[in-house]
């Protein structure tokens, strides 16, 4: 979509709805002063208009803040399709002002296959990014043989976990992402078998980017799904597995929520990112371009 | 992406071995004029099986993605397919994972914009159905070949199309091919109707396995010089997931996520729009195929009404009763969805009796055929005669079935 395209025609202006407005004028969409990227700031956040403002998942949900930071790192909304699934996040980003398809459950990563070439053959000389957002159940057990095609295939899109280490839209079963003997419902006795090595398996397939984090440092979330993205536009597959509590099916007081987080990350979910040498390549190209654009200013 | 130039999903034609100078075969094509191709092209004939048959329908069907599983009886045809890839007629083809995988990868494709097209055989269908089910509430066009065979224990390979009827109630556009060569002109009819603003639905051209798929039979082909108009992506009834448009909420499910009654208003319309649009798509195919029946033998007693196989085997039927001096009536139904309800009580409305041979178990065919003829056709209708498993239909059997219901029916 040609960002001219969101300009409504003067005389329309006034009869559009407000959010609509502030999308154009404090949104992700404009203000660029011709840069090619998004230039809103996850430190600004709250200044201007974010593609997704509301949602019906509960209230302290660590998944919303994380998909929130992600909408702000997509480099180019405006070219972003959103591939999701059955699951809690699926609920705020069907509410985004990106395109989201919402598929059968554990379906994304074979739709958005078949989506991103569909979209290369159309538009040959447009880069059209397609995310994946979903949970951990539906990507490492309904999903996992999609997943890993989609990697072995090194299909050009990114897949994000949200690994919340439970089924929390069904009522906190427990799923190939739930540590090991954690009683979960489904699961009475604990757990049975480890944390599945997602990780591990993403390096083994060849996944060009892979990254780990929690939402403790939101410019760094934004940051991260931005490099993800340029890796999959032009180098390879990039996953990143990010830990986005369940409060309520793990019993976390809302405002422990993100002491919660800070506590995980330093036990056992700390910042990580595997790069291939291609990948690094190319990021530190165009990283070195951006610093390089900033400083000529 | 062999075919495209900068793409980057997959290397390009020259990495995989094009000479710089190579031009797809696709792009050597003239597109022609739909109705132009279906009915006044020059037509040259072709001792062909049904995949071979397949094979030339894509030829000249624009298709920019293809992707399958494979499955004896479809696997000769998708090969052919990435054949085709290699000339340059399709522009981007893979062998997916599996059926679930290759169902939901073509929805992506569609959704995308692009013309798809995938097949399989009954236990591809069955482990692809919770896919194949959602395109039509998806509004995807999507062509898909099915070869029939077997689902059920024991494992068979044979042909039996029991398979389709689970794809009945599904808004999926049903057309049953006879021979190779609606094997071949099915395909291309089905796609231009599927593409349509007020149908934008996925079809399902089906072929029993083997009987057509693997054996030869005499096939009039249009000139490989000309293909179908592309699909045009902007053209449909619901946006493609494409982000061309300026940004709404546009995910086509959002609301209906939420239980309150507005979920229950929303997934009734859409249901309700698509089933309506599978009954505009009739319009199109009469046009295409020159209706959505074949009458013989109109004003008949009796009356064969079949699909698919049956056909041919219920048309040699026709053929020695004639010769015997009695007149049969045949309805050759090609399209199973929309169903011909009016055409066939029209051409049955003095008949007497009323025969349904199929190649399944179930019936599938007697029992829509009941569903819409009750109450409005005296007819007595009788189910069967039925083959199963792989079974041929002889011919006699057709013969002894009438034989013995003139007997039962005065
Ligand atoms: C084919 C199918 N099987 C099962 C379900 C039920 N289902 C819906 S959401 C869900 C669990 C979601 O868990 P996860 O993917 O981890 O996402 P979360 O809700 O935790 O974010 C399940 C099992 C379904 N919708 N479809
Ligand atoms: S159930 Fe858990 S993951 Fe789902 S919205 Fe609530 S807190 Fe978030
Ligand atoms: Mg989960």
């Amino acid at each position: 979509m040609s960002l001219e395209n969101l300009h409504p025609s003067p005389v329309m202006k006034e009869f559009l709805p407000v959010e609509y407005r502030d999308l154009i004028e404090h949104g992700p969409y404009t203000n660029r002063n011709g840069s090619d990227k998004q230039t809103v700031k996850v430190t600004d956040m709250g200044k201007f208009k974010e593609v997704i403002e509301e949602h019906p998942m509960c209230a302290g949900c660590a998944m919303t803040l994380f998909i929130r930071l992600a909408y702000i790192g997509m480099p180019n909304p405006e070219h972003t399709i959103v591939v999701g699934t059955a699951g809690c996040g699926r609920l705020a980003i069907s509410q985004a002002s990106v395109p989201f398809i919402y598929g059968n459950y554990g379906d994304t990563n074979a739709v958005a296959s078949g989506l991103k070439r569909g979209l290369e053959v159309r538009f040959p000389n447009q880069k059209k990014d397609v995310v994946v957002m979903a949970g951990d159940g539906g990507l490492i057990d309904i999903g996992f043989q999609g997943l890993m095609h989609s990697w072995f295939r090194k299909e050009k899109f990114t897949t994000i976990m949200l690994d919340n280490e439970v089924y929390g839209n069904t009522g906190g079963q427990e799923s190939g992402m739930t540590n090991h003997g954690k009683v979960l419902k489904m699961a009475p006795r604990g757990k049975f078998g480890d944390k599945v090595d997602a990780l591990g398996l993403a390096k083994v397939a060849g996944v060009d980017y892979v990254a780990r984090l929690a939402p403790t440092n939101p410019a760094r979330v934004a940051r991260t799904v931005r490099r993800a993205i340029m890796v999959a536009r032009e180098v390879g597959h990039s996953y990143i597995q990010a830990y986005t509590s369940c409060n309520i099916e793990y019993s976390i007081p809302t405002p422990d929520v993100m002491k919660d987080a800070f506590e995980i990350e330093k036990e056992r979910y700390g910042f990580e990112e595997i790069i291939s040498p291609l990948a690094k390549e190319y990021l530190d190209d165009v990283e070195k371009k951006a610093k390089k654009k900033k400083s000529d200013k | 992406m062999a075919n495209v130039v900068g793409s980057s999903v997959c290397r390009t034609a020259e990495d995989e071995g094009k000479p710089a100078d190579w031009v797809p075969g696709g792009e050597k094509q003239t597109v022609v004029d739909p109705m132009k191709m279906f009915h006044e092209l020059p037509r040259e004939m072709q001792f062909i099986t049904g995949s071979e048959a397949a094979r030339e329908s894509m030829r000249r069907a624009n298709i920019d993605i293809a992707i399958a599983y494979p499955i004896t009886p479809q696997s000769e045809s998708m090969q052919q397919a990435g054949y085709l890839y290699d000339e340059g007629f399709i522009k981007e083809y893979y062998r997916a994972e599996e059926e679930i995988g290759t169902f939901s990868a073509i929805s992506g494709a569609s959704r995308a914009g692009v013309r798809s097209l995938t097949a399989t055989s009954g236990p591809g269908l069955m482990r692809g159905m919770e896919a194949i089910s959602s395109w039509p509430g998806a509004r995807t066009p999507i062509i898909m070949l099915n070869m029939c065979r077997v689902i059920n224990t024991p494992l068979a390979i044979q042909p039996d199309n029991i398979e389709m009827s689970f794809m009945l109630n599904t808004g999926i556009l049903m057309l049953h091919a006879e021979n190779q060569q609606d094997f071949y002109d099915y395909p291309l009819a089905a796609i231009m109707a599927s593409e349509q603003v007020d149908v934008t639905l996925p079809a399902v051209v089906s072929v029993d396995g083997f009987f057509c798929t693997h054996a030869r039979g005499p096939v009039k082909v249009t000139p490989a010089e000309y293909k179908l108009p592309p699909r045009d992506g902007w053209r449909s009834a619901v946006p493609a997931m494409d982000n061309e448009n300026p940004p709404a909420r546009i995910s086509r499910d959002a609301p209906i996520q939420k239980s309150n009654f507005i979920s229950y208003h929303m997934h009734a319309s859409w249901q309700q729009e698509v089933f309506a649009a599978v009954e505009r798509s009739a319009k199109y195919f009469r046009d295409y195929l020159g209706g959505l029946v074949e009458v013989i033998n109109p004003g008949a007693d009796d009356f064969i009404i079949a699909s698919g196989c049956a056909v041919s085997q219920a048309r040699e039927a026709v053929r020695q009763e004639g010769e015997q001096g009695r007149t049969v009536g045949l309805v050759k139904v090609k399209t199973i969805r929309p169903f011909p309800v009016e055409e066939i009580l029209d051409a049955v409305k003095d008949a007497k009796r009323i025969l349904i041979p199929e190649f399944n178990q179930a019936g599938w065919l007697h029992k829509e055929v009941c569903s819409v003829l009750y109450g409005r056709c005296d007819a007595v209708i009788k189910d069967g005669p039925r083959v199963f498993g792989g079974m041929t239909m002889p011919t006699e059997m057709i013969l002894e079935w009438l034989a013995e219901f003139r007997k039962e029916v005065k």
